[in-house]
């Protein structure tokens, strides 16, 4: 539980209005919405504000005369604040498309608002794999991952390298939930089963008692459904429990770099795991990330680098529909194919599902890294084929029609 | 291994689980002691022991990754230079506001917590720190038969009851405990024997501050050493003070083991509400006895 939770209740209705700013018609407006003060600030956070900014600034700060502006908030993790900044944002302050949105309870809550204002919402941060499944909007992108993609990559290989029994350490709310659902689904269709799970409060400090229970299950593969603070908790507790001496190994679903970067690689060593981004991939990515770097002092993780693919992707759809109307701009997205850094060829599908490859890593040891925030070395690159949910599995009614 | 299902529960679960609750329930019991000593003398409701604790754990890693200082050096130091900031902060603030009423030194502590996390959260970021410094005595574990316990937990539980112990002497059982007793019935008959009251009360707070730090440095090795590790573990704090009875002693060291296990119970039958339990049962505590199981009815 956070000390903002109390501050929360007294700033739910003031703090949106802090941001309120005069625009003219003329100004196209971004909206970041994401957690800047608990365990998601790191891997998003003020990096992802300034991604979008650099990508702002990339284009030139104006499109056709039209000056563009950013505006940022913390949602805190909780869906209420999120959605009532959305709604201020969409309603009074004229922002033309909200960025990020951290944290899938909170981003859910945002798609409805976003659905029902009819205005785009772009999500970088959050993974549940609903957000274009059954829960899909036709104004809301998932950019960078999902659920789906990281049970294909992670899941799968770690299921067909043996680890056919799995326990779950499930983080309690929608995104925990979806990552669980999806990888167990993989983890059966590859001949494994599932022999329990535990759902933990999200940023429990204490998760001793659940490795507890996982290691009681006997299963060989103790998967971690769960981010940020609660990923870095249970690898450094288990550590502590003996839990790998005994025979047990973790599979981290959603592991961030910042998240490496906090344990250690003495205690990350030899994790596998799945991201569509790694600043040490090619020469493209090291560009960028020498830029980000020296601005943020950090290398980017996949949702900040995603942030800036996004942004770029719909100032350029903005130009080529010449308007900023959610109708024009969604379809001048998915009609122009994705091209930056991060991405070749890449696809906006009609459920709003970013089509591309993603890639499975393994965290180096202490020994093999040659320099600072040199952690991850690439085992194979996923075809976008396989980490996106095909069209007959999908629950996503925009599929259906015609 | 002989296996008795107990409420369908293995028993080696059930020991496990009980074990941890124990170790959970001595940080639990470190931090209200502080809060109830602080309480309990200076009337202040101290929202700012979250952010002390996490200043305590932060200093050790400050002083391990800059200084080279380790374990051992850190679990006096870190106390002591963050006992010296609360000592501060009551010249500063704190001593102004006594005479009003709680409301004003909750929302004041509560202000400082909210700048302290801020600061540690600008320069550091949220992931935490690794603080990599166990000393070889206190490394590995023992196999129990019924879970692995790692050394460094019984350790943190036997530093925790001889810490709760020294603190309730000291305060019940001492002559400087006696005065300070005495000064907080009546500061100015106390003064008139020519005792430094206000002196005695800025060290008292320094001293429950040097509480949080202690217990922040026992954390740092279990838990990873982020700036939101205070604000984690503040609010149960403040329900187990409550539950014990606010200013309480014996109440603070009692609930805070008591909840730990309770707590660490609710993890196996009905994980999903093992932050709330504690709640539950600080509203049933509030029903039957208002002022908590060990607070005198005002």
């Amino acid at each position: 539980m956070r000390l903002q939770g109390i501050s929360a209740l007294l700033a739910a209705t003031a703090l949106a209005s802090g941001f309120a700013m005069p625009a003219s018609a003329e100004t196209i407006k971004l909206g970041v919405l994401n957690d800047q003060s608990g365990v998601y600030t790191d891997l998003s956070g003020p990096g992802g504000v300034d991604a979008v900014r650099m990508a702002v600034e990339d284009a030139g700060g104006a499109i056709n005369g039209n000056k563009i502006e950013i505006v940022s908030a913390d949602h805190q993790n909780k869906p209420d604040i999120g959605t009532s900044i959305a709604r201020q944002w969409y309603d009074q302050d004229h922002v033309d498309a909200i960025f990020d949105v951290p944290n899938s309870g909170v981003a859910l809550a945002v798609q409805e608002v976003a659905r029902e204002k009819h205005k785009i919402v772009i999500f970088s941060g959050p993974a549940a794999s609903d957000l274009t499944g059954a829960k899909c909007s036709p104004v809301g992108v998932h950019w960078t991952y999902d659920t789906y993609g990281l049970a294909k990559g992670t899941g799968a290989a770690v299921t067909k390298s043996g680890g056919d029994s799995w326990f779950f350490l499930t983080a309690d709310y929608a995104f925990g939930q979806a990552l669980e659902r999806d990888t167990a689904a993989v983890v059966t269709a590859n001949g494994g089963k599932v022999l329990g799970e535990v759902r933990t409060p999200l940023a429990s400090p204490d998760f001793s008692s659940f490795l507890l229970q996982a290691q009681a299950s006997k299963a060989k593969i103790i998967g971690l459904a769960n981010a940020g603070g609660d990923t870095i908790t249970s690898i450094k507790q288990a550590s502590e429990f003996g839990i790998s001496s005994g025979g047990q190994k973790l599979a981290g679903l959603l592991v961030f770099l910042s998240d490496v970067n906090s344990l250690g690689l003495k205690t990350a060593q030899g994790l596998e795991l799945t991201a569509s981004f790694y600043w040490d991939l090619n020469d493209q990515t090291r560009a960028f990330s020498k830029r980000y770097f020296e601005r943020n002092k950090k290398e980017p993780t996949m949702v900040q680098a995603g942030l800036y693919g996004a942004a770029k992707h719909y100032l350029e759809a903005v130009k080529s529909a010449g308007s900023t109307d959610a109708d024009k701009v969604m379809a001048a997205m998915r009609a122009n194919p994705v091209n930056d850094f991060m991405t070749k060829d890449g696809k906006v599908r009609e459920d709003g599902k970013v089509v591309r490859d993603m890639y499975l890593f393994e965290v180096k040891k202490p020994e093999e890294s040659k320099a600072p925030w040199d952690y991850y070395k690439l085992i194979r690159q996923i075809p976008a084929a396989e980490v996106t949910r095909p069209v007959e599995e999908s629950a996503c009614p925009l599929l259906k029609k015609g | 291994m002989y296996v008795i299902p107990l409420l369908g529960i293995p028993p080696q679960v059930l020991f496990g689980q009980l074990l941890l609750g124990l170790i959970n329930g001595a940080f639990y019991a470190m931090l209200s002691l502080g809060l109830a000593v602080i309480f309990g003398l200076l009337n202040i409701i101290n929202f700012a022991h979250g952010a002390l604790y996490m200043m305590g754990a932060f200093v050790a890693w400050l002083m391990l990754e800059y200084l080279g200082i380790g374990y051992w050096p850190a679990l006096i130091l870190s106390p002591l230079l963050v006992g010296a900031f609360g000592v501060l902060l009551e010249k500063a603030f704190l001593h102004r506001i006594y005479k009003l009423d709680h409301l004003y030194g909750l929302l004041l502590t509560f202000g400082m917590a909210l700048i302290i996390e801020g600061l540690f959260r600008n320069y550091y970021g949220v992931s935490g720190q690794a603080y990599d410094a166990v000393p070889d005595l206190l490394k590995g574990g023992f196999n129990l038969g019924f879970m692995f316990l790692p050394i460094y937990r019984g350790w943190v539980v036997v530093a925790s009851l001889i810490i709760c112990f020294g603190t309730w002497f000291a305060i019940e059982r001492t002559k400087l405990g006696s005065y300070l007793r005495a000064a907080t019935e009546n500061p100015k008959l106390v003064q008139a024997f020519g005792i430094n009251v206000p002196r005695m009360i800025t060290l008292t707070y320094g001293f429950g501050v040097a509480l949080a730090a202690m217990a922040g440095v026992l954390a740092a090795p279990i838990y990873h050493v982020s700036p939101l590790m205070g604000s984690d573990i503040i609010i149960v704090v403040f329900a187990v003070v409550v539950i014990g009875g606010m200013g309480s002693i014996v109440g603070a060291v009692v609930s805070g083991f008591g909840l730990g296990l309770i707590e660490g119970m609710t993890k196996v039958f009905y994980p999903e509400a093992s932050n709330t339990v504690i709640f539950v049962v600080m509203a049933i505590v509030l029903l039957v006895k208002p002022a908590g199981l060990f607070g005198k009815a005002a």
